[in-house]
């Protein structure tokens, strides 16, 4: 039992990463979505408000998986996070003006300071879904590590094919997410925008994401993996026709569980490897060398046994909550502070 | 070994600055969600009018908490690898926890009581706020368990040079950890009562100074109406805040006193060099000193001179008598030297400073001036609140703008505490990083120096990179929070209650809307 935690820790810690990918996927999009598809003032409020509530919570996906992290396989944690040191500063200072704009845009109501914040969360989002689609490439297809997991090779080491193809495998994919999200929790012309636009975007969007699942496959894959690549495929062409057919839920849905098997497909093709040195592979940080002793991953394990279908019940108790859809007409008149 | 210092100043600057946000966070939510308990208990006007006007202060600072936070998250592996792969099996297991069990809940339910304001039913709506509250108070708990682990580890076995979780009670109940929660939250309420205090203070001077209220013959006030905001509820709004928020400034310096009490006993036995330090004291003595001259960052401390002492006062803080000998410097040294080695290991990753002299002696003035600020700013916030409420007995304020402003810049004094508290704690523990123990509750021969701590692969132009980039961005951040403060603090209630502001020629601005109902309260 004992030795079978480390995997269940992976294979945990794959999960977060997936729950981050699908629920902060779609605000990460439309917090680009900001300058790339709203016409005007109240159109970026509908964008906002369709993730109002909720996006705060998504982003503690992101902290808890990197927290599981350091507390499963320290040794992970330590090597990833100092060998992409510039690529996680960025994407922590894309988080930071993304969040300060979502609470501080409507605070006052002046059309330089709204944009100026609306600039914020665009490339905020966009900064973070790069960085982190970088990292989570680079820890599947490796890194120049030493014996010690430190990197070599400088600062920018880290700036490879590989991490490029998953910086734009993530941004692109929190676009279309976004699109099919915002068609389904609007009404009128921005449901109309993000559908088109998930239509159009949907078949190029998706390539780069089956590329980086390929490209681990190619090292690594097994009968399994491959057919969790196949299978992603299919989601997305059945997600895109859903969308062809006015099916907003499906499409949303299908597009998802696409992605959630394709990062399935990535961790599983990886297993047992955490992180390769691609210096040597004896220096590779895998499930078993790089975990916290059993006695950690078992109270880990209790936690998260308590935890986790807690935050989902809660969180999709939100949703719920905040089922009804978005349109102009819901939007209340910008709200301006003025000295007694 | 730049690297080092950079590295260390980046650590203390955005934990500083994470921490300038976190008991005001801590303290306010919890004194909003009392507001809205009681506007909920009782269904008066007042009491909605605090929960809306004090909560809206609360998010605009909220947001730079999490914002920061994140940062903390990360950076023990960016810039201190080699302290991650140490404390590991350990440290990441509070982390990961206050992750899932403090933040998730913290951040959902605050969305929905944000959101939620006329659409979830009254009571759910205020249940979300204590949920989101409470949920903050335990993350305290939980990154203070992380914190107290490198003050004073327990429950843990060394294997293979690292130290391995062997007894998970013993870290969450840590006895530094179940003192220093409590101190740290009665810290955060002192700001949040400060904040309140101050506030309101300004609020009641603004309504005298606009002749909205009066002092009568018998010199109580006369509370007087305008249209809009400003009616009679109005004054209840801050003449209520203004005496909640003193009154949980006295109880919380006394609270910090009893708590801090205990710490420095948990001190004395566990960081003596750090109890040393905080007093500058290079002899072994009993008493307290006030004021000490000569100079504190001198490498030997023979020429510190106790100018003002209070004899007993430093053996009671240590040992609860006023007869026991708190060792001094020069007694110390030499036992941590024979204890720890006089020189680092000649291991490369000590880098340049592998083989130098260890410095066992924190940085006296910081100790020294961190420890009195802690108390001596505490007092004069907990003093100033009592003075107050003595003011506040008939109704009102002065209406001297001189005193305002006192009352204004006095919620800095608290903050000023919190601050220098936590600077003295993480710098008296230096050079260490995870601290040993002497003690026999501890497990000794667990600790790290500082020195050995920072990421080896990373380079010291990242690192100045990083410092300069979030240094600027946070100042840039508290300047954008202050100024935003301000402006909601002036527009009084109203800018937390538009309706309020409505007069009657007011007109609807757009056409077309949905009925209220539907339309999104508090939306963003
Ligand atoms: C005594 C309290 C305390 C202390 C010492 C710290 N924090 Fe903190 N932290 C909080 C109390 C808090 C809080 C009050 O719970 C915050 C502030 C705003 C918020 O959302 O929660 C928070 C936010 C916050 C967040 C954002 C959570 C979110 O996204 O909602 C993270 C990731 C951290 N913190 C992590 C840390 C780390 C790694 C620390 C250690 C170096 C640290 N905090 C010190
Ligand atoms: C929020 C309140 C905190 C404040 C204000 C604070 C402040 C500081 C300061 C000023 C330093 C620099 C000390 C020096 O360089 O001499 C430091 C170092 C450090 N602190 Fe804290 N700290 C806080 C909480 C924590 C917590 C909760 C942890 C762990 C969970 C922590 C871990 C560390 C570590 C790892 C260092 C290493 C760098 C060093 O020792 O120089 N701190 N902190
Ligand atoms: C009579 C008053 C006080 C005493 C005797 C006292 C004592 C102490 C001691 C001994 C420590 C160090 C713990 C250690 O490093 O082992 C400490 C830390 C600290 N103090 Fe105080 N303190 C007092 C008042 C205050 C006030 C008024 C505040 C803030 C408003 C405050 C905030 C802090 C903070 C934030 C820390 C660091 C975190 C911690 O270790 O809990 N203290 N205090």
């Amino acid at each position: 039992m004992t030795e079978a935690l480390p995997t269940v820790w992976f294979v945990l810690i794959a999960l977060l990463w997936a729950g981050y990918l699908f629920l902060e996927g779609f605000d990460l999009g439309v917090g680009m979505l900001m300058k790339l598809m709203a016409r005007s003032d109240t159109q970026r409020r509908v964008l906002l408000n369709t993730v109002g509530p909720v996006w705060d919570g998504n982003e503690v996906w992101l902290v808890t998986a990197v927290g599981a992290t350091f507390a499963a396989f320290p040794l992970w944690y330590a090597s990833l996070l100092s060998a992409l040191y510039l690529p996680f500063m960025l994407v922590l200072l894309g988080l930071i003006f993304r969040a300060v704009a979502f609470e501080w845009r409507g605070k006052r109501d002046s059309d330089a300071w709204r944009n100026r914040w609306d600039w914020a969360i665009a490339l905020g989002s966009f900064t973070a879904a790069a960085g982190i689609g970088a990292a989570l490439a680079l820890t599947t297809t490796g890194l120049p590590l030493d014996a010690n997991g430190d990197r070599v090779g400088g600062a920018f080491a880290w700036a490879t094919p590989p991490a490029l193809l998953g910086a734009v495998a993530v941004v692109l994919f929190c676009l279309v997410h976004a699109a099919a999200f915002v068609a389904l929790k609007t009404e009128g012309g921005v449901r109309r925008q993000a559908d088109r636009l998930f239509r159009r975007l949907l078949p190029v969007a998706m390539i780069p994401f089956v590329g980086w699942a390929l490209l681990v496959q190619a090292d690594d894959g097994t009968v399994v993996t491959w057919s969790a690549v196949v299978l992603g495929v299919v989601a997305f062409l059945a997600s895109y026709r859903s969308a062809a057919t006015g099916r907003d839920g499906r499409a949303f849905a299908a597009l998802g569980i696409g992605m959630l098997v394709l990062v399935g497909s990535i961790f599983g093709a990886a297993f047992p490897v955490v992180l390769p040195s691609t210096i040597d592979t004896a220096f590779d940080l895998t499930v078993q060398n790089a975990s916290s002793s059993p006695y950690t991953l078992g109270l880990m394990s209790i936690v998260a046994c308590i935890g986790l279908p807690l935050v989902l019940a809660y969180q999709a108790w939100t949703y719920w909550v905040f089922r009804r859809r978005v349109s102009e007409e819901s939007i209340p008149a910008a709200h301006a502070v003025h000295a007694l | 070994m730049e690297a080092l210092e950079i590295a260390r100043w980046q650590f203390g600057i955005t934990t500083v600055y994470h921490f300038v946000m976190v008991p005001l966070t801590i303290g306010l939510g919890l004194l909003v969600a009392m507001m809205q308990t009681m506007w909920h208990r009782t269904g008066h006007e007042q009491y909605l009018r605090m929960t809306k006007f004090w909560g809206k202060l609360f998010l605009i600072n909220f947001i730079v908490g999490v914002a920061t936070g994140l940062v903390q998250e990360f950076q023990f592996g960016m810039a201190w690898s080699e302290y991650s792969r140490f404390v590991g099996d350990v440290f990441g297991a509070p982390l990961a926890m206050e992750a899932l069990l403090a933040f998730f809940v913290e951040s959902t339910f605050l969305g929905l009581w944000i959101f939620g304001w006329g659409r979830l039913p009254k009571r759910l709506h205020l249940m979300s706020l204590w949920a989101a509250v409470l949920a903050s108070v335990f993350s305290a708990y939980f990154i203070l368990v992380a914190n107290s682990w490198m003050q004073h580890p327990v429950g843990v076995e060394m294997v293979d040079g690292r130290p391995v979780m062997t007894d998970a009670w013993a870290v969450f109940t840590n006895n530094t950890a179940l003192v220093a929660f409590p101190h740290t939250l009665f810290g955060c309420l002192a700001v949040a009562g400060a904040f309140l205090l101050g506030i309101s203070w300004y609020h009641l001077w603004r309504r005298r100074h606009d002749g909205i209220d009066a002092v009568g013959a018998d010199g109580r006030v006369v509370v007087g109406a305008r249209t809009g905001s400003r009616d009679a509820v109005d004054h209840a709004v801050w003449l209520r805040s203004a005496r909640a928020g003193a009154v949980v400034a006295m109880i919380a310096f006394a609270g910090t006193g009893i708590t801090g009490d205990l710490q420095g006993k948990l001190m004395f036995d566990q960081q003596p060099m750090k109890m040393a330090a905080a007093e500058a004291a290079c002899h072994d003595g009993t008493g307290f000193s006030i004021l000490s001259v000569g100079n504190l960052g001198a490498q030997s401390c023979d020429d510190i001179t106790a100018v003002i002492e209070v004899p007993g006062v430093l053996s009671f803080l240590a040992n609860g008598d006023f007869t026991t000998e708190v060792k001094g410097v020069n007694t110390l040294l030499p036992e941590y030297q024979e204890k720890y080695g006089t020189n680092l290991p000649d291991d490369p990753r000590y880098g340049d400073l592998a083989g130098t002299e260890i410095d066992y002696l924190p940085v006296m003035e910081v100790t020294y001036w961190g420890f009195r600020i802690m108390i001596g700013f505490g007092a004069i916030a907990a003093a100033a609140a009592a003075a107050a409420l003595w003011v506040l007995r008939r109704g009102t304020v002065p209406e001297s703008r001189w005193l305002m402003r006192l009352a204004v810049f006095g919620i800095l004094a608290p903050f000023g505490a919190n601050i220098a508290g936590w600077v003295f704690t993480e710098m008296g523990r230096q050079p260490f990083v995870v601290a040993p123990n002497p003690d026999p509750t501890g497990v000794d021969g667990v600790f790290m120096f500082t020195a050995a701590a920072v990421s080896p692969g990373v380079s010291l132009a990242e690192l100045v990179t990083s410092l300069v980039l979030f240094t600027a961005v946070y100042a840039v951040l508290l300047v954008v929070e202050v100024r935003l403060l301000v402006t909601y603090v002036r527009g009084g209630t109203a800018s937390a209650m538009p309706e309020l502001a409505h007069t009657d020629d007011d007109e609807d601005p757009r056409s077309g809307r949905k009925d209220d109902g539907d339309v999104l309260a508090f939306a963003y």
